[in-house]
């Protein structure tokens, strides 16, 4: 008997709809672009160096199968003080971005939310200017901003409002610049897309009941607007913790930052094994924040069911 | 129909508006000089379609609109200025606007919370209020977890925890649906006598007002059509527009024949119009008479005598259950809407579509329109 073909296309159709199909992209390029080369750093960080290769996890000789894990990475992670200190001062800088950004970007959202509804399109296109150009240029550009004899140093200087060069660049305070002006527009965003959806009626009605203007804000607008400050944090959180460019460029050479020490292991000591441990923890510390906010999304969605 | 209490005696105003006019863009006259006086206790309806400036005169009340020209007063002091933290006047919002991050228990207190009250006598007061709206098993939740009954009754709890001198609704009932409406809204006014707190109301529903106003005000264009109790306004309508806006109404028209003072007679094309009673008019003046459907009587059986009787086709039944509609065409080409109560459980009258059937009314059922 003849393979009949509508039986095949039949068949085929029961497993493969389109459905299957939509959700079957997205899937594909995440396991390929996502899955795939988180297991191969896992698998690198359990691995350890020989000579310029990564050793062989597996190996199968005389009728055993062996698999060496490698737990020394880790193990070096948590006994060598570096690695303790450079986690918790790229928290610690992840956490003043955010913190900055979110003082800065609140105010600034709050008045681009309240524009006239003709202005906003515009607004927004400049909070999305900067991107047009290169980050690195960006960075580059801060950099003979910064520096004692660059443009704001001697604005200040001729303004007479300080008398030696500003000593900045290179220093903690000079990568603070450099990590708030970059992430700002990833706070600024979410927030304006939080409060351009506040109903007026809130404050109409907390107005109403005998809040001032200033309480009213308090009470109302700033807790309508947490899943905006939460998921403008984490846009800032998340890659300022790993930031290695900045840093590098705007930073110091005692300012410690995991994205650095990750580059370090890489390419000056060539130790890969150890840098994708590093890269492993790191990713756990990011997870964190990540599943609080799901956690927080979660409760949302149920919230508005 | 009314169950609102009529004003019982003549008491001091507390509400006083003067010559108030809302421009908006230099051009749009949203409300249109509009004077009126509100008494302590009474329940005062704001009635007209959307657009007609009764939301806007209620936001300038509230404080949340600043009038172009003229003045509010509140138990004869100016309050036209006050921002609305500082009135004394708390507004129940159409669809409520409950702060959806509190619970309602918090809600209530949110107004109590801002004059500095003393925390045990904020826990009284919202106690009391949530007992008043019988809500108290749900303080703890959030108003996203209450129904659209429940969600009412916090809002009307909010709105009154602070004791206000006046207590402004906005569309009260509008976002319920038909049969919880009719429920809710003798609630309402039950708790807003029990309280015994003045209230002004917008609404586009005139049911809603006339069961729940001590008096209407009709609204259009920004200005007052007509302010009456709700039986004043619906059976004396004093134009075409209020007639028309408030219930259904059948408008003949036709040509003051007879001006007498105790009588007129009116000539249209379906037929003479006797009218029990006298009008401003002249002889000759075209006039408009106005005649609602539930007074008319319908028979297959021609009147006796010359007035207030004519005749017809009838072209459609609509069967409500409590009453019959029927559309009656005229032989001059008007259709005519009549309603017959189901008093028995037969068809009143027996008619069917196509029949040849007499309308007839009495002569006190009609209202002469000389505007």
């Amino acid at each position: 008997m003849k393979a009949n073909p509508t039986g095949i296309y039949n068949y085929l159709r029961r497993y493969i709809n389109g459905r299957l199909l939509v959700i079957g992209v997205p899937y594909f390029w995440f396991v390929l672009l996502a899955l795939i080369p988180l297991l191969i750093i896992l698998k690198f960080s359990l691995s350890e160096m020989e000579a310029t290769e990564v050793s062989n996890m597996v190996s199968m000789s005389d009728g055993w199968f062996t698999l060496k894990l490698n737990f020394s990475n880790y193990l070096f992670i948590g006994t060598d003080p570096l690695y303790f200190d450079t986690f918790v001062s790229s928290i610690k800088y992840a956490l003043a971005t955010t913190v900055i950004c979110l003082v800065i970007a609140y105010p600034f959202a709050y008045f681009m939310a309240r524009s006239p509804t003709h202005l906003q399109p515009m607004l927004l296109m400049l909070i999305m200017l900067p991107f047009w150009t290169s980050f690195l240029i960006r960075i580059y550009a801060w950099k003979t901003l910064l520096v004692s004899d660059g443009v704001f140093s001697n604005v200040l200087m001729s303004l007479g409002m300080i008398d030696t060069p500003l000593q900045i660049m290179n220093t903690s305070t000079s990568l603070m610049i450099g990590m708030v002006y970059s992430y700002l527009p990833f706070m600024i965003l979410p927030l304006y897309a939080n409060l351009s959806k506040l109903d007026m009626r809130y404050l109409e009605a907390a107005a109403d009941l005998g809040a001032s203007p200033f309480k009213a804000f308090w009470l109302v607008t700033v807790p309508l607007s947490k899943a905006g400050i939460i998921a403008g944090s984490m846009l800032v959180f998340i890659p300022a913790l790993g930031e290695y460019v900045i840093p590098e460029l705007l930073g110091g050479s005692d300012t410690l930052m995991i994205g650095r020490v990750l580059w370090d292991e890489f390419f000056s000591n060539n130790d890969w094994a150890m840098a994708s441990a590093v890269a492993v923890v790191m990713i756990l510390l990011i997870l964190l924040p990540m599943a609080i906010f799901n956690k927080y999304q979660a409760d949302q969605a149920e919230a508005q069911r | 129909m009314a169950t609102a209490p009529k004003a019982k005696m003549v008491r001091e105003d507390l509400l006083r508006v003067e010559g108030l006019t809302k421009i908006y863009d230099g051009a749009v006259k949203a409300v249109d000089n509009v004077s009126l006086t509100v008494a302590t206790g009474e329940i005062f309806a704001l009635l007209g379609g959307s657009g007609c400036g009764k939301s806007t005169l209620l936001r300038m009340l509230a404080g949340f609109e600043t009038p172009t020209q003229g003045k509010i007063f509140l138990a004869g002091q100016d309050i036209t200025n006050l921002p609305p933290y500082q009135r004394p006047i708390n507004m129940m919002f159409q669809s409520y606007a409950l702060f959806p991050h509190l619970t309602v228990w918090d809600n209530i207190a949110f107004g109590l919370r801002r004059d500095g009250m003393a925390k045990a006598d904020v826990a009284e007061r919202v106690e009391s209020m949530l007992s008043l709206v019988q809500l108290t098993k749900f303080a703890k939740r959030k108003p996203h977890q209450l129904s659209g009954g429940q969600q009412q009754r916090v809002a009307l709890a909010r709105s009154l925890a602070k004791r206000p001198k006046l207590l402004l609704l906005d569309e009260p009932l509008g976002a319920l649906d038909k049969k919880l409406r009719e429920k809710t809204q003798f609630e309402l006014v039950n708790i807003i006598e029990e309280v015994g707190v003045t209230c002004v109301l917008v609404t586009h529903d005139q049911e809603e007002a006339m069961t729940m106003a001590t008096r209407i005000a009709v609204m259009s264009e920004g200005y007052f059509l007509q302010v009456g109790s709700p039986d004043e306004v619906y059976e004396i309508p004093n134009s075409l527009q209020v007639a028309d806006f408030i219930g259904n109404v059948n408008i003949f028209d036709g040509v003051l024949e007879e001006d007498e003072p105790d009588h007129v007679t009116v000539r249209s094309a379906e037929c003479v119009h006797y009218v029990g009673h006298g009008i401003s008019g002249n002889t000759g003046m075209s006039v408009k008479v106005a005649l609602r459907p539930e007074k008319i009587l319908l028979s297959k059986e021609r009147p006796a005598g010359e007035f207030n009787w004519c005749e017809g086709e009838v072209i459609e039944i609509a069967y409500f259950g409590a009453y019959t509609t029927y559309h009656l065409k005229l032989d001059s080409g008007m259709m005519l809407k009549a309603q017959e109560l189901n008093s028995t459980r037969d068809l009143s009258c027996g008619l069917t579509w196509g029949d040849r059937a007499y309308a007839s009314w009495h002569n006190l059922a009609m209202v002469v329109l000389t505007q």
